[in-house]
């Protein structure tokens, strides 16, 4: 579904992602690891474009994206995102939030989509908070409104960068408790996290990311029991206790 | 000196009141058009800086440095004797030349303000919107430009509160703004303390009254956040 042709992202002399080939299909549900600034939210912006790869190709179903001519918006619309720090349009409800995409870009009446955040609502609880405005929601809230913005548009694959890292510990549950929901409907994931746990338990394949480069993956039992590189050790080490 | 203060105080104003005001008015007036069509030109000015295009960016870049980096009296001068000069045809009266320096002027200002409006919005937005597909355009439109009125509306009135004080450079050429008023009633009772006071006291309020009225609208913005 996602394939990357030898990925290369440089900022100026910095070399972030040093050639990285790999392929996601659909259906997969990948969790990547790594120590702080190996590379992790560079290679899942490269993913959608949102930062435009130095050399390589990132190719999605079947379209290399960053070929001339190839509309880029259309092919977000079907890669959904969540941030860290949420980006909930304060300026909108609850519910305009997650009508505004998929009526302005034409993929629902305002009808359909009206019903359609409903039962969005409805899926997260927060079908009463519909007509407020997001700064009355908890984080935990935020990140789940954040996460149904996105299926709105009926996303093909869903990615998501350390979606619970900006919150407070209570709600890191509530929100793992959807995507662990979207995973069981078959959804195809990318999520760079912290949450070993979680990880381990949602995902079919774990990349362990070091020095922009995927330095070793595989199923969650092999990565985390039986990791192979001293490396993968000496980091598993470090955030398993 | 001072011995006939309050009387010729009392003099002036009682002699000058009607034009005193007519003054204020027409300060607020070219006040009030400066930073409307200021904030027109100001804002295309943004946009043409933030353009990928350099042919658009440049020239807009430059404009703003020139305008902000030379007095404005200066900007007045070469204006209401070049236009005059350049366009002929138009037949500007001196009210009209003096108001187009004004809003050549401000708009320089009111650009930066726009802009600094744009960047204080989280760059996570524009993300956010751009991930669900929404081309540049409408990130701007819908997302971007809604948060940034929140900046740039408080920041517009103050440009509005400096451009009144600005505008008594007009009266270097006899427009009929409050400074005008002033040098008609100074050089008819030739009094010089007494008007000036007048008119400081006149522009004190205007300003004064517009930055409460700012700020009382500012938090009004603040609240529904
Ligand atoms: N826009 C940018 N400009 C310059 N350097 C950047 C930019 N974005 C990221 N970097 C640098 O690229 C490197 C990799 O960043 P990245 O955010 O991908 O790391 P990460 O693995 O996600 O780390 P973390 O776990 O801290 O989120 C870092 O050294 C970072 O400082
Ligand atoms: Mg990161």
């Amino acid at each position: 579904m996602i394939e990357t042709v030898n990925l290369v992202k440089n900022f100026g002399s910095l070399g972030v992602l040093d050639g990285i080939s790999e392929t996601i299909h659909k259906g997969e549900v990948i969790s990547i690891i790594g120590p702080s600034g190996s590379g992790k939210s560079t290679f899942l912006r490269c993913l959608n474009l949102l930062e435009v790869p130095t050399s390589g190709q990132v190719i999605f179903d079947g379209v290399s994206l960053t070929d001339k001519g190839v509309d880029i918006n259309l092919h977000r619309q079907k890669m959904g995102m969540v941030f860290q720090h949420f980006n909930v349009f304060p300026h909108l409800t609850v519910k305009e939030n997650i009508t505004l995409a998929p009526v302005l870009l034409k993929k629902l009446s305002p009808a359909q989509a009206d019903k359609r955040a409903d039962e969005l609502l409805q899926r997260i609880g927060l079908q009463d908070k519909a007509n407020e405005h997001p700064r009355r929601l908890s984080g935990g809230q935020k990140q789940r409104l954040a996460i149904v913005r996105a299926l709105a548009m009926s996303p093909e694959v869903m990615l998501f960068d350390e979606p619970t890292s900006a919150l407070d510990p209570e709600m890191v549950g509530e929100v793992l408790q959807v995507i662990k929901d979207l995973v069981g409907q078959g959804m195809t994931c990318v999520i760079v996290t912290h949450e070993m746990g979680f990880a381990r338990e949602v995902s079919s394949r774990v990349f362990f990311m070091d020095e922009g480069r995927i330095h070793e993956q595989g199923s969650p039992a092999d990565l985390f029991d039986r990791p192979k590189s001293p490396r993968t050790k000496a980091f598993l080490s470090k955030v398993l206790y | 000196m001072f011995t006939n203060f309050w009387p010729n105080l009392a003099k002036v104003w009682g002699r000058y009141w009607g034009l005193f005001l007519e003054g204020a008015g027409l300060t607020l007036l070219l006040s009030f058009i400066t930073v409307l069509f200021g904030t027109v030109l100001g804002s295309l000015l943004a946009l043409a800086r933030r353009s990928r295009l350099k042919v658009i960016s440049v020239p807009a870049s430059g404009y703003v440095e020139v305008i902000r980096g030379t007095p404005l009296l200066l900007q007045l001068y070469l204006i209401t004797f070049l236009l005059p000069e350049v366009l002929p045809m138009l037949n500007l009266s001196k009210f009209a030349s003096v108001t187009v320096a004004l809003v050549l002027n401000s708009a320089a200002y009111v650009c930066e303000i726009v802009r600094a409006g744009i960047q204080a919005v989280d760059p996570g937005q524009a993300e956010a919107a751009r991930t669900l597909g929404l081309n540049a355009r409408q990130t701007m439109t819908r997302i971007v430009l809604p948060q940034a009125v929140k900046n740039i509306l408080p920041a517009l009135g103050n440009e509005f509160v400096t451009v009144i004080k600005e505008t008594s450079l007009a009266s270097t050429f006899f427009v009929g703004d409050l400074m005008t008023v002033y040098k008609t009633a100074q050089g008819a009772t030739f009094t010089v303390i007494e008007p000036f006071l007048i008119v400081g006291v006149i522009y004190f309020v205007l300003t004064f009254s517009l930055s409460k009225l700012i700020n009382a609208f500012e938090r009004r913005l603040k609240a529904s956040d």
